[in-house]
């Protein structure tokens, strides 16, 4: 009897080809957008554990500030390059500190001109990040101690400014500063962040902090911690050296961060999943839209068929029999615009994955889920529809023009 | 429910209407259509209801066909009090006991007829196999057996009633009910309707109550009672056929 019943309702659904398409239609770009949001939010967020893994988990951050939420700090109280010394000192699990200040700027070589990460730091800045210099060197020690206006560019700022032209050796401008090109950093992409970490010129901190900052603060330390050594630890004994440092009383909260990755990754990920979210409550409403449509198209439906109904009843339909034929109905046609959404959803998303370069990760739960919003939209919207045509009376069915 | 009372003992008539009344609407308003009706059918009878537009005899149809309820009296089909019944109650009883023929056909439209005349089978629970063989059995007693592909919009109005025949006698009903079969049709078509109707009460022992606005189709009949305001004006066995 139900396969009957299927079997029928796809016969009407086939008769109204064009109707139901556009009924559907709703359906569709819901399920569609629900799926198509969370496969690529959760290829985005397996990006970001990728990129954080291949970073490293041995890495600590220092910034200064109180943990107050993303992009509140309050009582900023900036770093030292001693704050470092201190740690590398005192902190035995410590590998390596790279004190880190930047400022964004307008970097400028003959008509070239580009916006690019200036950053002060040491040599240690390319251990701890884990970057090499492709061509050219290090900064020497008087360099450093000098505060030498040279830099080591990244290479999205050697593409902008110099095209093809050999940097090596000349002199790049950087407001006020003009500083000679002693080295090229490897390529190495985009960060978990979305910046390009190739958009950057390194120079050393004391020439950053006499010429750009014009003080001696520090904005953060990046610190590796030495191989088989507990992060835990690291963090932990970081913590109470810069208390101690700052002269926290107990009651003091503290008034700077000490991240790892896993936490960084926490929180970018926690973003992403969020806003994920977000979307994919904004595509949910589409669905509830889609409902209503297959509502209205069933309610249209029963008094188009209002005739049949009668005839039903007469030779001896019973109200649960029609009630179902338009209830299967309005399932059949919700289950089917959630599987075209379902294929279309995958198309989207392999394609999008593919033009914002995060990877394509197959989501069987969404789908699952989707398919069955689907058809529980269908039983909700087509209940009240099919529950009209089944209460009608068969003689006044039947005389319906 | 017991659905095979007809074997009781003291053996009820087949169709008794006691006192029968329907009225519409209530107070000032209330539409008397059927004011104290009487009436008993026996099995295998071919009866014919007349009576002008008004009269009642569609509401007393209705009834009979087990559509409606009435007001207040007696309706017993082989015993059963079809009053007290519920609605489903009563689509069973249509389901396993009642055909239909309407005046419109009432065919389902871009169905074919082979489908059409399936349809009361699928309520029955008829497996598709045997559906499929009584439905082509139906249609080859109306003589449509080559058209059973055809969707009513092909077919022509006699042919549209011979499907709706086929479609009402298909489950062998105990009573078919005709609600003006042939006012949609020519005099030729409409006297092949009858001619099949007249042998299928005869040949088959089908129970027939049929409204008519026509004395040539009444005629068909053996027995025609005619309505007015509401009663029962005349009943009388008809002559010999014409």
């Amino acid at each position: 009897m139900l396969w009957n019943t299927i079997l029928l309702a796809l016969r009407e659904i086939k008769r109204n080809a064009m109707r139901s398409f556009l009924t559907i239609l709703g359906i569709v770009i819901g399920v569609g957008a629900v799926i198509t949001m969370v496969t690529i939010g959760g290829g985005a967020t397996a990006q970001v554990q990728d990129q954080i893994a291949s970073m490293g988990s041995n890495l600590l951050m220092v910034t200064p500030g109180k943990r107050l939420g993303p992009g509140q700090s309050s009582d900023t109280v900036l770093f030292k390059v001693s704050d470092g010394e201190a740690m590398l000192r005192d902190v035995s699990s410590i590998a390596a500190v790279a004190p880190v200040s930047s400022k964004s700027m307008q970097a400028v070589f003959g008509n070239e001109n580009w916006s690019a990460t200036v950053t002060g730091s040491e040599n240690q800045y390319f251990r701890v990040t884990n970057r090499a210099i492709r061509k050219g060197r290090q900064f020497n020690d008087s360099e450093l101690r000098a505060g030498a206006a040279v830099c080591i560019v990244g290479e999205t700022v050697c593409k902008k400014l110099f095209g093809g032209q050999e940097p090596l050796g000349e002199k790049i401008r950087l407001e006020k500063l003009s500083c000679q090109v002693i080295g090229i950093l490897e390529a190495k992409g985009q960060s978990t962040m979305g910046t390009d970490q190739d958009d950057i010129v390194v120079i050393p901190l004391r020439t950053f902090q006499r010429r750009i900052s014009g003080n001696q603060d520090v904005s953060m330390f990046q610190v590796s911690v030495r191989q088989g050594a507990s992060t835990e630890k690291a963090q932990r004994d970081i913590r109470l050296l810069m208390r101690e440092r700052r002269h926290l009383s107990p009651s003091d909260d503290d008034n700077f961060n000490v991240m790892d990755m896993k936490e960084i990754a926490e929180m970018l990920t926690g973003t992403t999943e969020l806003l994920t979210a977000l979307l994919s409550a904004v595509a949910a409403v589409s669905l509830l839209v889609g409902g209503i449509g297959i509502m209205n198209i069933m309610l249209v439906s029963v008094t188009e068929r209002t005739r049949e109904i009668g005839i039903r009843l007469a030779i001896g339909a019973l109200e649960r029999e029609v009630l179902m034929q338009f209830l299967v109905e309005a399932v059949v046609l919700s289950s089917f615009g959630g599987l075209i959404g379902i294929v279309l959803a995958l198309a989207a998303s392999v394609w999008l994955a593919g033009v914002l370069r995060v990877p394509f990760v197959f989501n069987a739960g969404i789908v699952i889920v989707a398919f069955l919003f689907s058809a529980a939209v269908g039983v909700v919207f087509g209940y009240f529809p099919a529950l009209k045509a089944a209460r009608l009376d068969p003689i006044d069915a039947l005389r319906h023009e | 429910m017991s659905m095979t009372a007809s074997n009781q003992p003291d053996n009820p008539p087949f169709i008794e209407l006691q006192g029968v009344t329907k009225v519409y609407g209530a107070g000032q308003a209330a539409m008397h259509a059927l004011r104290g009706i009487d009436l008993r059918i026996d099995e295998a009878e071919f009866v014919a209801v007349m009576g002008p537009s008004g009269s009642g005899k569609s509401t007393c149809m209705n009834i009979l066909g087990c559509l409606d309820t009435a007001t207040a009296g007696a309706y017993r089909f082989k015993g059963i009090d079809v009053g007290e019944l519920t609605r489903n109650q009563r689509t069973r009883l249509r389901r396993f006991y009642l055909g239909f023929v309407f005046q419109g056909y009432n065919l389902l439209s871009r169905t074919s007829a082979l489908e059409n005349v399936e349809l009361p089978l699928i309520y029955r629970g008829v497996s598709s196999g045997e559906r499929r063989r009584q439905a082509l059995e139906a249609l080859e007693r109306v003589g449509l057996k080559e058209w059973k592909s055809h969707t009513p919009g092909e077919l022509s109005g006699g042919q549209q009633q011979r499907v709706a025949i086929a479609r009402a006698i298909v489950t062998e009903p105990a009573v078919l009910f005709a609600d003006e079969p042939t006012g949609n049709l020519d005099t030729a078509r409409s006297h092949e309707i009858m001619d099949l109707l007249t042998g299928l009460n005869r040949d088959q022992g089908i129970t027939i109550v049929m409204v008519t606005h026509e004395p040539d189709m009444a005629a068909y009949a053996k027995r025609t009672i005619h309505f007015l305001d509401g009663r029962v004006h005349s009943d009388a066995p008809n002559g010999r056929t014409p």
